[in-house]
């Protein structure tokens, strides 16, 4: 039931309207970032309040609000926005992606493959791709300007030098339409390809920062990587214990003091559906060896799942 | 065929506002500089020797006259030609200064990054062009290493680990990987050891040769005018007091103030 | 066997029950009102409006009240409310020559037209906590450390004219009187981004909802070499003052009612060139209700980021206006280094395996160099 008190939503009509002004910008300009004049809300900054905003300047009656934080409808933060939308809306909620029609995400894009009729909201803490390099905004502008992103190839090269491997592991920068150097927000670099030709229309909202910014349906959307050291996900030796899935983000969870873990899907809902349909994990904690052990002893997912 | 001019100033001049009067740091500055043409502007500090070279490089705007570069084109449809600096973009100076110019600085530290490696300082250029394959750059990075005659064992190490004559080595590889037909230096080896600056000399001169280099160097040292410049201006209170070919000037000075510059050389 | 454990919602209800008991504390004790909070603890009010962009006593003291005490917390609460205002219009500037006087004093004169008026400050207390305070009900008026005299006027309403200093300096062409530098309306701070360069408009807005604790903290390090401006305390008035709008229908300005706010100019180091002969320069701070401290600091900080403007080379944090209040506003400020709580798992598993990968190709390195 919606409350009465506020308007549909919370903000205001006016402001809504610039929000979306601003959205049509950084659609027509993929991965460019649009200033906004973002607003106080009843969340802190740095808890989601670009991806609030975002979601209740676009929000109508007729969708179907699904709310995640680390992949999970349940997270405190997750159950909050999700109050917050419901209060304020009287909109329909679910936890099934199949279901939603937005979509509002902190840290991860759901396994689910998304549809054209879907809208994905980001929460972003730090708009910039390069804020760890050049903390300067002025500085940054003019390089997304000139696409003077040398910056950014150098820390990289470096890194390869230094470590053997890009060390980014999560918000890892991409290409968007091959013209503007962008952060995909704190998604592990595992969720980098899926925003990548993408049916569904995604935006991203940094309230703290007050910049948005967009990827239309079907854009061209590229990690950063070299040709002799092309962009790999995150790979696990374990399958889910849960549903035996081997193809998503796993939690690694420590059960007990012998620092046993256990490996469960990140994406509540994939799991729960794939449960739903009869597949099941191994249901056991593993122990895990000696980090410095070669790999090659633990069990593949393709083992695992035949056993 | 006669070349055509590469870079040509055209009474050039920039004034600043000092204690609200205007000074000109220098004025009036004219010559034609043609490809592999290696020009020495002269003076003492406060000459607006830098100033000049500033001006020419487009990190500064004339506030009299103009300077022109003989931009390229990527298609032929286009002619380049000498173009007015001041009727380019910002994005298409900075985009020469990445490519078809170096900047050679006088401290090191500002023509390069300190916070990554010899490599990365090297292979920079190159990723802005859209160079992606790593073991490639790296291959280029030694290469020209050791054409500026670097150590490359070192290239995995930051600059800040380099000597002050590595480091300018390092800066002016960094500046040549694209081949660049113009290159400022400003006081390239002021400021490190008699004997470091004998060698530097020596590898710019080569390299001037070898790359068929056109340059402005700008220096206090009359040697190194002499060593590497045909030709050469001036400069006193941001005028050019008198200009022509290297040998000529300073070893038949015409102007008084030139008489003395040359008089002043330490001799044994 | 482990259960993915749903509790995210009932937990969040258990804390609220938790937080409203931390809140009300002692239950056999009477509970604060909030007019008490605005009477007495006035000077917080002042705070959480000046930083929460809103002035309303009431709301404020409610908001403090609602926050257990913690001023971030309170000043949060009242953007926020500020957000679902509607908004009339913009009031004509405050015009702090026709105050109803508080308190009103000069470091740089001895004597000013108007007097120098000390007004209630703690500047000439000494810091002894007051036992006295410790008894309940009335305990000020037989407090030793307070001479009995009569209670302080209560300022009528903005009749007055008190001619502010800078003005008689600026008459006599001795201090600058820095000028907008087009005509275009002012830009607001609350619609819109503030993106760098930011004019000295803009500047103020975010400074006059700055954290005070960072302004006097940029403040200060001025005061100690980080780019001195050698400043002197011009004035500091406190005191009521009307706020004029110009509704649209009347087209002429209409009292909608009396304000309390600090001001404070500080004269500076003079500047001058060839063309303009040596003047004193200007720093500003204005704040609601009693806030001395704020706008001080605000004043020194306002003259620090005018460095660019007045030709000053910069030297010190203080003059780098991107670093200075991107970071002044502390419910970004707080937000951002609270969010840290939020879970970031999934993202420190990407850390852990990256780790893990790089220690085996390590650990090969050395297997195969020995």
């Amino acid at each position: 039931m919606m409350d009465q008190h506020y308007n549909f939503a919370f903000l205001d009509e006016r402001t809504k309207k610039r929000i979306r002004r601003a959205l049509l910008k950084a659609v027509a300009v993929p991965g460019y970032q649009v200033p906004f004049g973002s607003r106080e809300m009843p969340f802190a900054y740095g808890w989601g309040t670009g991806g609030v905003q975002i979601t209740a300047s676009i929000i109508g009656l007729s969708d179907v609000l699904k709310v995640i934080d680390q992949g999970a409808d349940d997270t405190t933060n997750a159950v909050n926005i999700r109050r917050f939308f419901a209060r304020t809306t009287g909109v329909a909620t679910t936890g099934k992606t199949r279901d939603a029609t937005l979509i509002q995400t902190r840290h991860r894009i759901p396994e689910v493959a998304l549809t054209e009729a879907q809208i994905l909201v980001y929460q972003v803490p730090m708009p910039e791709p390069m804020s760890r390099l050049e903390p300067s905004r002025r500085e940054t502008i003019k390089m997304h300007a000139l696409s003077e992103y040398g910056l950014m190839h150098v820390r990289l090269y470096e890194d390869i030098a230094q470590l053997g491997a890009i060390s980014r592991a999560y918000d890892y920068p991409v290409m968007v339409n091959e013209r503007y150097l962008m952060s995909p927000s704190p998604i592990p670099k595992f969720d980098n390809p899926k925003m990548h030709m993408n049916p569904a229309l995604q935006l991203f909202g940094a309230g703290r920062e007050k910049r948005l910014y967009a990827i239309p349906p079907y854009t061209a959307v590229r990690s950063l990587d070299f040709e002799d050291h092309p962009f790999e996900v995150q790979r696990w030796d374990h399958a889910c214990a849960l549903c035996g899935a081997s193809e998503s983000y796993l939690d690694e969870m420590i059960v007990d003091d012998a620092g046993s873990r256990l490996f469960v899907c990140s994406d509540s809902d994939y799991c729960e559906e794939r449960r739903d349909a009869g597949h099941v994990g191994t249901q056991q904690a593993v122990t895990l060896h000696d980090a410095l052990a070669v790999p090659a002893d633990a069990i593949t997912p393709a083992e695992q799942e035949a056993a | 065929m006669k070349p055509n001019v590469l870079l040509s100033a055209r009474q050039a001049g920039k004034s600043f506002v000092h204690q609200g009067q205007p000074r000109w740091a220098c004025r009036g500055v004219s010559f034609d500089l043609y490809p592999g043409e290696v020009l020495a502007v002269v003076g003492e500090s406060g000459s607006g020797k830098s100033t000049l070279l500033r001006l020419l490089a487009a990190r500064l705007a004339c506030d009299e006259g103009s300077v022109h570069y003989d931009v390229r084109t990527e298609s032929d449809s286009q002619p380049g030609g000498l173009m007015d600096l001041a009727e380019l973009s910002e994005a298409r100076l900075r985009w020469l200064a990445r490519t078809d110019w170096g900047f050679v600085e006088q401290h090191a530290r500002d023509g390069l990054r300190m916070n990554v490696s010899g490599g990365a300082n090297v292979g920079e250029r190159l990723m802005a062009l859209g160079a992606r394959h790593y073991g490639q750059l790296r291959s280029e990075a030694v290469s020209w290493m050791q054409r500026v005659e670097l150590d490359t064992g070192r290239i995995d190490d930051l600059p800040a680990t380099y000597s002050g004559g590595m480091q300018q080595r390092l800066q002016i590889a960094r500046n040549l990987v694209t081949h660049p037909r113009l290159v400022f230096m400003d006081e390239p080896t002021t400021g490190l050891d008699v004997s470091v600056q004998a060698r530097l000399l020596d590898l710019l001169r080569e390299l001037v040769d070898e790359l068929q280099l056109a340059a402005v160097v700008v220096t206090h040292d009359l040697a190194v005018a002499r060593l590497l410049a045909q030709r050469m201006l001036v400069m006193k209170d941001g005028c050019v007091v008198e200009q022509g070919l290297t040998d000529r000037v300073l070893d038949d000075p015409q102007h008084p103030y030139t008489q003395l510059l040359v008089s002043s050389v330490l001799t044994p | 066997m482990y259960v993915a454990v749903k509790g995210g919602a009932a937990a969040i209800e258990s804390s609220w029950r938790l937080l409203e008991a931390q809140r009300r504390g002692d239950t056999r004790l009477a509970a604060l009102s909030v007019a008490q909070i605005r009477e007495q603890l006035s000077l917080a009010v002042d705070r959480v409006m000046s930083e929460g962009s809103l002035y309303d006593p009431e709301l404020a003291a409610l908001a403090i009240k609602q926050a257990s005490g913690d001023l971030m917390e309170a000043i949060f609460l009242l953007r926020a409310y500020r957000t679902t205002l509607p908004r009339l219009g913009y009031s004509e500037p405050l015009d702090t020559a026709r105050i109803a006087l508080v308190r009103r004093i000069s470091a740089a004169f001895k004597e000013v037209p108007g007097g120098q008026l000390l007004g209630p400050t703690y500047d000439y207390t000494q810091r002894l906590l007051d036992f006295a305070l410790l008894a309940e009900g009335d305990g000020a008026a037989t407090s030793p450390l307070v001479p009995t005299e009569e209670a302080g006027a209560v300022p009528e309403t903005p009749s007055a004219t008190v001619p502010r200093i800078n003005d008689l300096l600026a008459r006599e062409g001795l201090l600058e009187t820095p000028q907008p530098v087009d005509a275009a309306p002012p830009g607001d701070l609350t619609r819109d981004p503030l993106m760098f360069p930011a004019d000295r408009a803009l500047r103020l807005q975010a400074l006059a909802r700055g954290d005070e604790g960072w302004l006097l903290a940029m403040g200060y390090s001025t005061q100690r070499g980080y780019a001195n401006s050698h400043p002197f305390a011009g004035e500091i008035r406190r005191g009521f003052v009307s706020v004029e709008l110009v509704p649209d229908e009347l087209g002429f300005a209409i009292d909608i009612g009396d304000l309390e706010v600090t001001e404070c100019q500080m004269i500076n180091q003079f500047g001058g060139s060839r063309e303009v002969p040596p003047q004193f320069t200007q720093g500003y701070g204005l704040a609601f209700g009693g806030a001395e401290r704020k706008t001080m600091a605000m004043a020194l900080v306002d003259r620090a980021l005018r460095a660019d403007e007045l030709g000053e080379p910069r030297v010190a944090p203080a003059q780098d206006e991107e670093f200075v209040l991107s970071h002044a506003d502390n419910v970004e400020a707080s937000g951002f280094v609270q969010h840290l709580k939020l879970p970031h798992y999934v993202d420190f598993q990407a850390e852990l395996e990256l780790v893990r990968k790089l220690r085996v190709a390590h650990a090969a390195a050395i297997k195969e160099a020995a």
